[in-house]
């Protein structure tokens, strides 16, 4: 029993990745109809920025978490105005090569910098175990997991509680609706695309201290979440969140039962919910 | 208030509207009839900034918004009501009817929309989605109204409707009506507009090609329910 509730605890903080990444993939194509396959490389910049904040400036964790995320929300919405912004009007096909493009030269310079080994991270704000009655837990998991539940609530409150919130979500059920009705959505594209980058980065720094940091975390981690985002509904930020922590405690249950079906079981789930539900479980028919 | 010169589009290859023009004066309704691909809702989505037209001029109150982006057209006082109705399912029926910025002075305060639409003012936390067909195109005129829409573009409020809540989407186009509100009515049930409308255009292959007052449209109904197919 205890190990049984250890691992689904394992499973909720890898679903605390997934969930924030989720989101933010889940406000980007909501808002722009562009699945950014360059997610998962911001992750990663994510973990070598707060590696390379402690390493050469001095600045711990906590400058991390700020920094890193504010700085990856401006890259993006430069990304955004500069790049992203001129293929809209196109195929999608040519933002997912894009997107896909940009993922392999972050990955690659930083591979051209420090190899492909993983870098030590040590300003971990804090070590040692809570003791969650049934068994010690690490401290720090505890915190990414309390983290991104928090962030997850904040955006949920921002998304359904304010005007910006309202405007968002009008957009994206109904995109050219929303224009007709008075509503410049262009001018909410860049801050969104860069909001949701943010989240990846904060997600990448919340790594750092419990991830192995290298150039391929990215790449490895991406694919789970693009299958958490297909399985909880492309663009619903619900699903994404929902699906991010059930499926990270999918995974963490294969591990302890079926170990040899840990790592197909989402992709198992998937397929199932792509022949039940094809628009995600919480996901709708996309209108005209 | 509403002027429109030889407007053409084009979906790719196909054309959709040929030249058509009309006028909508102040306080007017105006039907747009035709059989279905004649060009109604093309013209409508042109009018609102969705479509791009190939060659015309549109004309509201006075100025060129040929070429002028529709979130643009919405605050200078156009209020579309699109065939679908326009309701977002997953905004709250108070979100609906505030979502769109308010656009002129005529705007009605949120408090006169609950007075006159009661239904409405009950449902307001409801999603969108859950509100039954003749509540929904109430909404979809009630946000409209709201936000101060000087010209409705109306693409066919009534249709799928029951005779009462018909009934209730001509007691509100005629208020708005009286309230000097213009409205680009299209609709395929002439009874129904022939008790709303001043004036009717009929549509065909893209061009207007006849213009009907009451008294035409009534004359000529089994001719006209003839070239509708209906």
């Amino acid at each position: 029993m205890t190990s049984f509730l250890q691992q689904l605890f394992n499973g909720l903080v890898s679903g605390s990745f997934y969930a924030l990444l989720a989101l933010g993939l889940a406000v980007i194509f909501g808002m722009l109809r562009v699945v950014n396959f360059a997610h998962g490389a911001l992750y990663m910049l994510g973990a070598f920025g707060a590696v390379v904040l402690g390493d050469s400036a001095g600045l711990g964790f906590w400058w991390a978490l700020l920094l890193v995320p504010a700085a990856l929300a401006v890259a993006g919405m430069a990304m955004e105005r500069l790049l992203v912004q001129r293929l809209t009007a196109l195929d999608p096909l040519y933002n997912f090569l894009l997107t896909f493009g940009i993922a392999l030269v972050c990955q690659d310079l930083l591979r051209m910098k420090y190899g492909s080994h993983s870098q030590p991270y040590d300003h971990a704000p804090f070590s040692g175990t809570v003791d969650l009655g049934l068994f010690d837990y690490p401290a720090y998991q505890v915190f990414v997991l309390a983290v991104s539940v928090a962030v997850c609530v904040a955006v949920w409150l921002l998304l359904t509680r304010t005007r910006i919130g309202t405007v968002v979500r009008a957009s994206t059920e109904r995109p050219e609706l929303t224009r007709a009705f008075g509503i410049d959505t262009r001018r909410w594209v860049t801050p969104v695309f860069g909001f949701g980058v943010a989240l990846a980065g904060l997600a990448g720094v919340l790594a750092a201290p419990m991830r192995a940091v290298n150039s391929d975390m990215g790449a490895d981690l991406i694919i789970t979440v693009f299958a958490v985002v297909v399985i909880g509904g492309l663009g619903s930020v619900f699903g994404s969140v929902i699906a991010g922590f059930a499926i990270g405690m999918l995974q963490a249950l294969g591990n302890l039962y079926v170990p040899v079906l840990s790592q197909t079981s989402v992709y198992l789930l998937m397929a199932v919910v792509l022949l039940v539900r094809p628009a995600g479980l919480f996901g709708k028919e996309e209108h005209a | 208030m509403l002027e429109v010169e030889g407007v053409s589009a084009r979906y790719g290859e196909a054309t959709a509207l040929d030249g058509a023009s009309l006028t909508v004066g102040e306080g007017e309704v105006v039907t747009l009839v035709g059989r279905n691909g004649a060009g109604k809702t093309t013209l409508l989505r042109c009018l609102m900034g969705l479509h791009r037209p190939a060659a015309g001029r549109i004309v509201l109150a006075g100025r060129d918004i040929t070429g002028l982006a529709a979130h643009r057209r919405a605050r200078l006082g156009l209020g579309y009501v699109p065939d679908d109705r326009g309701i977002y399912a997953g905004l709250s029926v108070e979100e609906n009817l505030t979502l769109p910025p308010v656009a002129a002075g005529s705007a009605w305060p949120l408090a006169r929309v609950y007075e006159a639409f009661p239904v409405l003012a009950a449902r307001r936390r409801f999603p969108g989605g859950r509100l039954s067909g003749g509540e929904q195109q109430m909404l979809a005129l009630a946000r409209v109204l709201r936000a101060g829409a000087r010209v409705l573009l109306c693409d066919e409020p009534t249709e799928g409707l029951a005779p009462v809540a018909v009934r209730q989407i001509g007691e509100i186009l005629r208020g708005a009506k009286e309230h000097g509100v213009s409205v680009l009515l299209v609709e395929q049930n002439l009874r129904f507009a022939t008790t709303v409308a001043d004036r009717h255009y009929l549509l065909a292959q893209g061009r207007v090609v006849e213009a009907l007052d009451n008294r035409d449209v009534k004359q000529r109904e089994d001719e006209l329910l003839a070239h509708l197919g209906l």
